[in-house]
Formats: structure tokens, sequence, C-alpha cells
């Protein structure tokens, strides 16, 4: 085979299929949503009928958070035993409909970050189980954030049910989705080789939604508190291995992120290209074009920082690709999702910040979406890892270390 | 202009024009001419040791270019060269070299590791390329890696690929070692993608043989917001002949190159043509600068040098030229990748070991994320780069992408070799250790224009 960084021609159709999707679908309710937090966006149902159906018909491989699975699917090898399969599919879809409009994009039924965390590490039977359902992701606590092996939730055993207890906030589609996946510790003297993941079917008696947040952005996006009180779910519903292996520590859990990670890349990518391609056309009305030949130092001012972000665009663009890649063909990806991740939340807010600004007035006001793209941007340096997090990994994995020398 | 404004301090010794004197000023100004008289040294009042050396100085040569050999005139004029083909299109994301490029990649990154970066300190300092890493870089073929394998080459498709990841390779050892020894292959490579059938077999042959010229792409010119695709060097048509006026300024080997590429603008339409060294009316000075060094970097000057018709390499609707300074800004990333990685391997281990406040420095996140920025940000360079190379060697537009990569690889790589420095303090900033050199060389990225292409 031979390098080459060109989006994979197999999933042309799919992008622009997602393309005229965001385009004519999300684009024309995304401020409307933006205005009515907490409303439910009603249109996303037939969109998501729509998205079911091409999964039936097998003309959508893998397009949204559900497609991300490293299962054994046969592996089709596209040329020379490289294969451009479900992982790019997915990062390159979620960029596109993220161009349309990311919080609508993460209140898409059945296309939820707890529907990748089921993909991850569901064994078959689970996978199958709970194939079609629309699956929120708990783990952030009130006490507890980037520090996710420190989580109080706990589920004990008892009988053929798990009993879980404690307080989840920030659960993106937490009101929506029928089902949640939950963090919760079997032992907390255990650490984090005893954090499992569990899934609670909405309606399971003692779980409950308390309240949905108001945000900065994402506001098509219902963010809730769920509470569990003595919630009761069959042991089945544990993802994975019931077994504590300190040995193997939190790797378990923590893989679910090597798989979300590009994901939420791929909604930076999409929300800065956003941003980008609507600032260049305004410029180019105003007169400034960017000339990729001429040294930016003899362009307008505006035209090199135009230069200077389609640059930094590009590298996440490309990072996200590289990590899909990687998932896609099987490698271990941790360090090249927390790079991808990590340049794809910066960007974003850089890009989507720096926008607003050249745009002056137009920018910052409502009648154009330069401003609303700048508030949903920060939540993706923010959630499935922070800027700081990503930075710790990548650190930690360059410079071999461990967490306890590397704090 | 008034006699004050004569004696004025602007515009020598990196002052701005409008720096003025004052009477202190003039006094000063006074003491220091006497300090620099011989007199006071006759008279025994200054320690000879204050004989401050520059080896290689602006004024440490000027002479006229190198006398050599004559190019054998061969093969038609006007008949058009062997073209290689261009790399498959696949269609898929893949980051895997091809088998050909990865043995490639292989053998320079242990020639970058045992002949080129033991040298690299030395050649920095001598401006010059010893010769164990010349004879080690042509026995490796990297005269020929562009070269079509008709004429004696070693290249089947489009080599853009190819040469990216040898100049990154290559680059890993000694930036400035790297141009040296990339240098002549990139003339030879731009032979083989515009040369006539004569041109071709009139200088091809000489990068396959055993004494491989030196050769350079001369692009830059020595003016601020220089644009390289508007040279003020001129050619004009007089007859059968051109005539080319202007000044070349950062061209590698200059001193020793037998064969120059150079940029002009012909009729306001910039063209590459093809100026033996031993032309008249050329000449040569040192041009040492802040790094990449060991190419021997000189200043160019060309008085009416007269060269024949059929010099002109490539199309003259500035189609070559442009391709030409895209090619050789690609070139550029790949020397700054290769670069940012010697940098992010040396500090690696460094912070792992050096220990402050009773523990290794690597345990705190303010150093430790510094790493984690130098592989984030050079991978992203990485990548930008190889979609630029792909795209080339494919034979699709890569105008925009070389841009990015470029933009993103003159930022980034300068922040490494900064970061570098800063990761490694006091360590950092003196010659026991390599990250110096580094700083100095990638300043070059954003700077350079010709030289070396791929």
């Amino acid at each position: 085979m031979a390098i080459s960084l060109e989006d994979p021609k197999k999933f042309r159709p799919l992008v622009s299929q997602a393309h005229q999707v965001a385009m004519n679908m999300l684009r024309p309710i995304s401020r409307k949503y933006d205005r009515a937090e907490h409303e439910y966006p009603k249109e996303l149902d037939m969109l998501a009928a729509m998205i079911d159906g091409l999964s039936e018909s097998g003309a959508n491989e893998g397009a949204g958070a559900a497609g991300v699975r490293r299962g054994e699917d046969g592996a089709k090898k596209d040329d020379g035993g490289v294969k451009n399969g479900a992982n790019l599919a997915s990062v390159m879809s979620i960029a596109e409909m993220c161009w349309g409009d990311v919080g609508l994009l993460l209140s898409m039924p059945r296309q939820g970050l707890g529907n990748s965390a089921i993909a991850s590490v569901a064994n078959d039977e689970q996978a199958e189980r709970f194939a079609g359902v629309w699956a929120g992701m708990a783990i952030t606590e009130p006490g507890t954030g980037s520090d996710s092996a420190n989580i109080t939730t706990t589920a004990v055993l008892d009988g053929d049910e798990y009993v879980l207890n404690g307080e989840k906030i920030y659960v993106t589609a937490g009101d929506r989705a029928d089902h949640i996946v939950v963090w919760a510790t079997l032992d907390r003297s255990l650490g984090r080789a005893a954090i499992k993941s569990f899934v609670v079917p909405k309606g399971t008696p003692g779980m409950r939604v308390d309240r949905l947040e108001h945000k900065l952005g994402i506001k098509a996006s219902d963010t809730a508190t769920i509470i569990f009180e003595n919630c009761r779910v069959p042991k089945e519903n544990l993802l994975g291995s019931p077994e504590i292996d300190t040995k193997q520590g939190f790797a378990g859990a923590m893989a679910t992120f090597d798989n979300t990670r590009p994901l939420v890349a791929a909604m930076a990518v999409g929300c800065a290209r956003a941003a980008l391609d609507l600032t260049r056309s305004l410029l180019a009305d105003a007169g400034v074009t960017v000339d990729h030949d001429r040294p930016a130092h003899l362009q307008h001012a505006a035209a090199a920082k135009l230069l200077q972000m389609e640059a930094d665009w590009e590298a996440a663009h490309l990072l996200m690709l590289q990590a899909a890649w990687m998932a896609d063909n099987r490698r271990p990806n941790s360090l090249e999702a927390s790079m991808a991740k990590a340049k794809a939340g910066r960007v974003g807010s850089d890009i989507t910040l720096s926008c607003v600004e050249l745009c002056g007035s137009v920018g910052y006001s409502e009648a154009e979406l330069l401003e609303k793209w700048a508030r949903d941007s920060k939540i993706l340096d923010i959630f499935e890892g922070t800027q700081q997090i990503q930075q710790l990994i990548v650190a930690r994995r360059v410079l071999g270390l461990s967490s306890a020398e590397l704090k | 202009m008034s006699l004050i404004q004569k004696l004025g301090p602007g515009g020598r010794h990196g002052l701005a024009t409008q720096e003025s004197r004052d009477p202190i000023g003039y006094a000063v100004a006074a003491l220091n001419r006497v300090a620099q008289s011989d007199l006071i040294d006759r008279l025994g009042l200054r320690r000879t040791a204050e004989q401050t050396v520059f080896t290689v100085t602006r004024t440490g040569f000027r002479t006229a270019t190198a006398a050599g050999r004559s190019f054998q005139r061969a093969g038609q004029r006007g008949k058009p060269g062997v073209r290689v083909p261009s790399a498959p299109r696949t269609g898929v994301f893949d980051l895997t070299p091809t088998e050909d490029e990865q043995m490639l990649v292989d053998v320079v990154t242990e020639l970058a590791e045992e002949v080129v970066r033991p040298a690299a300190a030395e050649a920095d300092e001598c401006c010059t390329v010893p010769d164990s890493v010349r004879s080690a870089a042509q026995e490796v073929g990297l005269p020929l890696l562009g070269v079509p394998e008709s004429l004696g080459g070693i290249s089947e498709e489009r080599s853009a690929m190819a040469g990216t990841l040898v100049a990154e390779a290559l680059a890993k050892g000694d930036m400035g070692l790297a141009v040296a020894t990339l240098a002549p292959g990139s003339v030879a490579t731009a032979l083989g993608l515009w040369g006539t059938d004569e041109q071709q077999r009139t200088y091809l042959p000489a990068f396959a043989g055993e004494d491989v010229p030196a050769a350079a792409l001369a692009l830059n010119e020595p003016t601020v917001l220089f644009d390289v695709l508007v040279p003020s060097t001129t050619a004009v048509r007089r007859g059968d002949s051109y005539v080319l006026n202007g000044t070349k300024s950062l061209v590698p080997l200059g001193a020793e190159a037998e064969l120059f590429v150079v940029g002009a603008s012909l009729d306001g339409t910039p063209v590459l043509f093809l100026v033996e060294s031993s032309t008249a009316g050329l000449t040569v000075e040192g041009d040492p600068g802040m790094g990449v060094r060991a190419a021997g970097l000189t200043r160019l000057e060309l008085t009416d040098v007269t060269v024949p018709a059929e010099a002109v390499l490539g199309a003259t609707d500035g189609t070559t030229y442009t391709e030409c300074v895209r090619l050789s800004r690609l070139a550029w990333c790949a020397l700054a990748v290769g670069t940012g990685q010697a940098v992010l391997d040396y500090v690696t281990p460094y912070v792992k070991e050096r220990e402050a406040f009773g523990e290794p420095i690597a345990h705190r996140q303010s150093v430790a994320f510094m790493v984690a920025n130098i592989a984030i940000e050079l991978q992203a360079m990485r990548l930008l780069t190889y979609k630029a190379a792909a795209r080339a060697a494919a034979g699709k537009e890569f105008g925009r992408e070389v841009g990015l990569a470029r933009n993103l690889c003159a930022a980034k790589g300068m922040q490494i070799g900064l970061d570098g420095v800063q990761v490694l303090g006091g360590h950092g900033f003196v010659k026991e250790h390599p990250v110096e050199r580094w700083y100095r060389d990638l300043r070059a990225v954003g700077v350079m224009e010709g030289s070396v292409l791929v």
C-alpha cells in the first residue's frame, strides 16, 4: 500500500449524504433549538427513522456513534490488508453532521455516547440485546470530574441483581435517551479496577432524572442530573467482565474513551469547519481571499489568520482520521485518540472564537450562527476528557510514565 | 541629507534607520573606533586573545564560483525529456509507506544516526560537509532519488513521497547536513521533472556517476517581505541567449556548486534557468545564517550572466516555477518534521533523568505538558506534510496542502525548537547539547525558499 491521506473514496457518498442532511435538516432548526433549550427537537425522530432505514438497507456504514465497534466483523480489507471501516465512516459522518449542529447531533436518537460505550465493551449477547437502544453516558459526579477513578456511585450484587446508589451529573441526552450507561464501583477499596459500567433502562425503579442544566452552548442537547436510589438492574447488564482484575486496572472501562475521543474530535472538526466555511465566504464578500502560494505576511491580516486556522483545522482533521484509521486496523490508538482530541478541542475553540472576532459584529450577533458555534465548541474541549487530561495521557504515553509518577 | 544624518548610526549593525546619537553616543562611538584600531595593539594595550574568530563571516570569502567541469552537451534540443508516471491513486486512507519507501527510510535512518548526527556539531561550526557524510550520502543513492530509471536513476514513479520520507529521516540526523546532501539530488530531480532531452542527457549522467557535482536551487533573495513568486532577479532575452542580473541569498553549497537552478523574472513571469558555475559574471560570497550552517550557505551575485536559450528549465509561463516553489516548501516541511522528531527524542529521556526538587522534572505537568504538545504538533506537522507529498506524487493539485503544511511547520516547528531549549534550561542554551542547534535550524523553515526539493 501507499501513503495517502485523502478522505476515503468509498465514504464519499456517505459524507455527501450527511452533508445534505446537515444542510437541509439541521441548519434550518439550529437557532430554533439554541433558543428553545430543553424543548425536544421532534424533527430528529424523522431523521433517526431515515438513518435506521439506511442502515437496514446497508447503504449506510456506521454513520454515528453506534457504528464504532471493534468486533470480529470479517474485516473486509480494501487493499493490501489496509482497512477503511466503520471508525473512519463514523468520524467523517459525525464531523459532517456537526458542521450542521453539534447539539442536534448529540440529540440524535440511538446515536448517544452510551451507544459507543456499549459497542466498545459489550459482549455479543449484550450487543444483540441492546441493539437499537438510545443510550446516554453517566460518568461525572458532583465531586468527581476528570478524576473518574474516584467515583462514589456504588453497585452491590444482591442475588441476580446489582443495586446502584449515587448521583450522576452532566449526562448528555440523559432525559431523552431510553437507556443510561452508568459507571459505578463494585468496591471502593479496590480503586479503579473495581469500576464497571452498567446499562440501566429508563423506567427502572430507583432511577430518576432530577433536573436539566442551562448551558453556554449545545443547548439543543439535554444535559441531565440522574439520581440512583436502590436502583436494581439484572446482573447481565454489567458490560464486559464482572471480575475485578487489579492488574488490568482501569483499562477496561477506559477503553471506551479510545473509541469516543476520536468522535468528539470529529465534533470539534465539524463545528470549526462550519465557522471557517462561513467566515471564508464572508471575507471573500469583503474582498479578502487566501492565496496558498504567497507568504502569509504579504497578505491581508485576515487572510493570514484564515490561513493559520485552515492549517490548524487540517491538522485536527488528519489526527482525527489517523486515530479512526488505527482503530479500523485494530491497532492500539489511545495515544492517537488523545492527540486528536487535544488538538481538535483547542483548535475548535480558537477557530470559532477567531471567526467571531474576524467577522466583528456580524460574528457576534445572533443574526448569524458564528456566535453560537463559538459557544457550542467549548464543551468539546471538556467532555470525554478535558484538554488537560488529553495532555496528561499523551505525556504519560510519550514519556512512559505511570499515573503515580506523572500525576 | 544633512551631515548629522549621514553620521547617524541607523541602517547598520542591526539598528533601525531612525536611531540617532546624542553627544554621549558620539563619544562612545569614537571610543569604539579607538578600541578597534590596530594602534593600541602595537602599543601593547590589549591582550591579543581578544582577536575574535570569525571563521566564516560575511567577509570571510568572496570569490568567483567554482570553475566546475564542462558538461558534455548531449541529447536532442527541444525534445521533451523522460518523465516518470505519477504514483497510483488508491482512494484508501493509509499511513503505511510502500516497501520500497520503507527500505529507503531504514537505510537513511541508519545513515542519519551513524554518520550524520556524529558529524553535525563540527559541520555546523565550520560550515562545511565532511567527506564521510558526502560519500555515505552518495553511496545510499541520495542524488538519484528523483532521477528516472532510464536515465540511470532509481525512480520508477513520481518520488515526492519517497523524497519527503528521506528528507525527514535525514534531518533527524541534522538539518544542515540534510540540506547539503539533498541539494544536488534536488537539482537532479528538477531535471528529471522538467528537463528537455538535451538537458537530461547533458547533466544527469554526472549525477549518476562517481563524482556527483555539487548543485543547488537558488530561489531566495536578500530583501525583506520577499515574495518568491516575484523575484527581482531578471532575465532579458538577447538574441539566442538570456542575460541574468540579480542576487540570490542562502544558496547552499554555493562555493563548490557546479550547477545552479536560478529563479529569475522573464517579462514579469518567474522562470527557472540552469546556470553552470563556470559562466562569466557569477560571484559567490559566504552568507552563513543563524542555522543550517553545514549547508555552506552563500550569496550568489549574477552580473550580466549570459546563458543560452536552452538554459530555460521547464515552462516559461510560471507553472514550472510555482511547482518548484511548492516542492521545495514540501522538502522544508519534511526537514522540519525530522528535526522536530530529533528534539522530541532528545528531551524525552532528558526530562526523565534530570531531577529537581527531588524527582525527575518529567513528573511535573508543566514540563510533561510541553513534551506532550511537542508530540501532538509534531504528528500534526507530519500528517499535513505527508498529505501534500502524497498528492504531489499522485499528480494531484497540491498547492493548498503545501501552503497549509508550510504554515503549520513554520509555526509549530519553531515552537518545538523553542520548547526544546526551554525544557533543558541552561543545558538547552549551551553547545554541549544539540538542542540550541535545532532551535537555530528550525527558524529556517518559514524563511527558506528553494535550496532543496522533493
